[in-house]
């Protein structure tokens, strides 16, 4: 097996980085495939909470790093799905505990044995940020339809540009289609326009993540829902499907856009 | 270049050559220059030609701490003086450009093809959120210029895309230099001295062309040059 290795990344937090790495996580062993999901954000973790796997904790990733432990050891299964792990961060050190060639090294381990492997990289633009790109093979680039989430999901995409592990490619997350409608909300066109990368999933706000997130329950497992599905059509995209993009602007959105440019001109 | 300072771009940073005559003087026109255009010479990294001057590491350490004091960079000292080589290499500095250096205009060619022209740089990208662009001459961008960005120019600001960042054309007090763009919309826009903020966009983007006119800066169509 060799697996490929994707970083989830934004910049800014709170946008659904690790939302985004459980869920895919899921989607993916869903479809029979071996994938290990990284916590790198040491001393904040909390894809083991979403994932509803922090009470199996024993060992970390710095454990590993630092040799007090196997790196077989320090995965944890599942709950439901049995082909997918969890390497959770320590939550009592922080990011300089690791170093980029720790990561590369355990990238190229974990590379054997899986088929994907998702690391969760923490907010920001510093070491543990650089510690989390640095074994990657592709970055996935999560923003919200923020003015501010879209200034710092470019500013990392430039660095990562830097870094060469670019360009990337664009989660859209928590879209309320009926503020993009109303013109309250950045729209997808607008967002691409400044960020200019390719597209990998637009995700909708749904009320049902933030009860599956405190409940440890991946939402992509859940077929009735709209942001679950968004998530395993990420999946599938990323297995190279072509999957049409959803369109979450509603019928109207010929008309959406019209009242939205009128509305930009009338503000002048 | 006799009594003059010469400056120059280079893709590392700038090209500071020294006229000759007593050394503390010219040390303090230097410092002078920087002080005065601290805007424009803040985070650059300068090499100094100082062609045969003798200097030792104490003069030279002195000076690269009071450059350093004013946030430049000294990275390179160039000089055919032993000594004065031999102070560089103690103080860590390089002694030569990186030969990829871009044509000065001494060495352009001379045939009856070439006109004159002035320093400039191409950017053949999109400048993104945290990117920074200091340049003494002109500056083009074939790409966009995204909130957050920034460009100081000495000269002219083209840009064949989008702006939406923050740019200072003649950084050096030129108030002949322009700013043009496909969609002029930057956070905010200086030439020399003044500042201003875009208006709210009324309508499609259409080429502009800010400049200072009667000491007002002013955005008008960018439309091919006339006379």
């Amino acid at each position: 097996m060799t697996a490929k290795i994707v970083t989830i990344t934004s910049g800014k937090g709170g946008v659904g980085k690790t939302t985004a790495t459980a869920n895919l996580g899921a989607a993916l062993a869903s479809h029979g495939l071996r994938v290990v999901c990284i916590d790198a954000d040491i001393g904040l973790r909390n894809l083991d909470v979403v994932m509803g796997l922090e009470n199996r904790i024993v060992y970390d990733f710095v454990d590993v790093v630092e040799g007090r432990c196997k790196l077989r050891q320090a995965m944890i299964r599942d709950k439901r799905l049995e082909n997918l792990f969890l390497i959770p961060a320590a939550q009592t050190r922080d990011k300089t505990a690791v170093s980029p060639q720790d990561m590369i090294r355990l990238g190229e381990e974990l590379r054997h044995d899986f088929d994907w492997v998702l690391i969760d990289s923490p907010a920001g633009i510093e070491r543990g940020f650089r510690n989390a790109i640095a074994p990657a093979d592709l970055v996935l680039i999560v923003t919200n339809p923020e003015v501010s989430a879209v200034r710092d999901a470019d500013r990392i995409i430039g660095l990562i540009e830097a870094e060469e592990k670019g360009p990337g490619r664009l989660i859209l997350n928590r879209v309320k289609p009926e503020m993009v409608r109303r013109g309250d909300m950045l729209g997808t066109e607008d967002i691409l326009d400044v960020l200019a990368i390719e597209l990998i999933g637009i995700v909708p706000e749904d009320e049902r993540v933030t009860v599956a997130t405190n409940q440890g329950v991946p939402i992509a497992l859940d077929a009735g829902s709209r942001a679950g599905q968004a998530f395993q059509n990420i999946a599938r995209r990323l297995l190279g499907e072509e999957v049409p993009f959803e369109s979450l602007e509603g019928r109207d959105g010929f008309f959406g856009r019209i009242s939205r440019l009128m509305r930009a001109g009338g503000e002048g | 270049m006799d009594t003059e300072i010469d400056i120059k771009g280079l893709s590392e940073g700038l090209l500071i050559s020294l006229p000759t005559g007593d050394w503390e003087s010219v040390r303090d026109m230097l410092l002078d220059a920087v002080a005065q255009q601290a805007e424009f010479f803040n985070g650059a990294r300068v090499a100094l030609q100082l062609l045969d001057r003798e200097l030792g590491a104490a003069e030279l350490g002195r000076l690269r701490d009071e450059l350093s004091s004013s946030g430049v960079t000294l990275w390179a000292v160039l000089s055919t003086n032993e000594i004065t080589r031999g102070a560089a290499a103690d103080l860590g500095l390089d002694r030569e450009l990186p030969s990829r250096s871009p044509r000065t205009s001494e060495d352009r060619p001379t045939g009856d093809q070439a006109l004159p022209g002035e320093e400039a740089i191409l950017i053949e990208r999109t400048l993104r959120s945290g990117h920074s662009v200091r340049f003494p001459g002109h500056v083009m961008v074939l790409g966009d210029v995204n909130p957050g960005a920034e460009i100081t120019a000495g000269g002219h600001i083209i840009i064949w895309g989008r702006l939406r960042g923050v740019v200072h054309a003649g950084a050096e007090g030129d108030e002949s230099a322009v700013v043009c763009a496909l969609d002029l919309a930057p956070t905010q826009l200086r030439i020399a001295s003044h500042i201003s903020v875009s208006p709210a966009r009324k309508g499609k983007p259409k080429p502009e062309m800010a400049l200072v006119r009667e000491g007002q800066l002013i955005a008008e169509p960018w439309q091919a040059k006339r006379g």
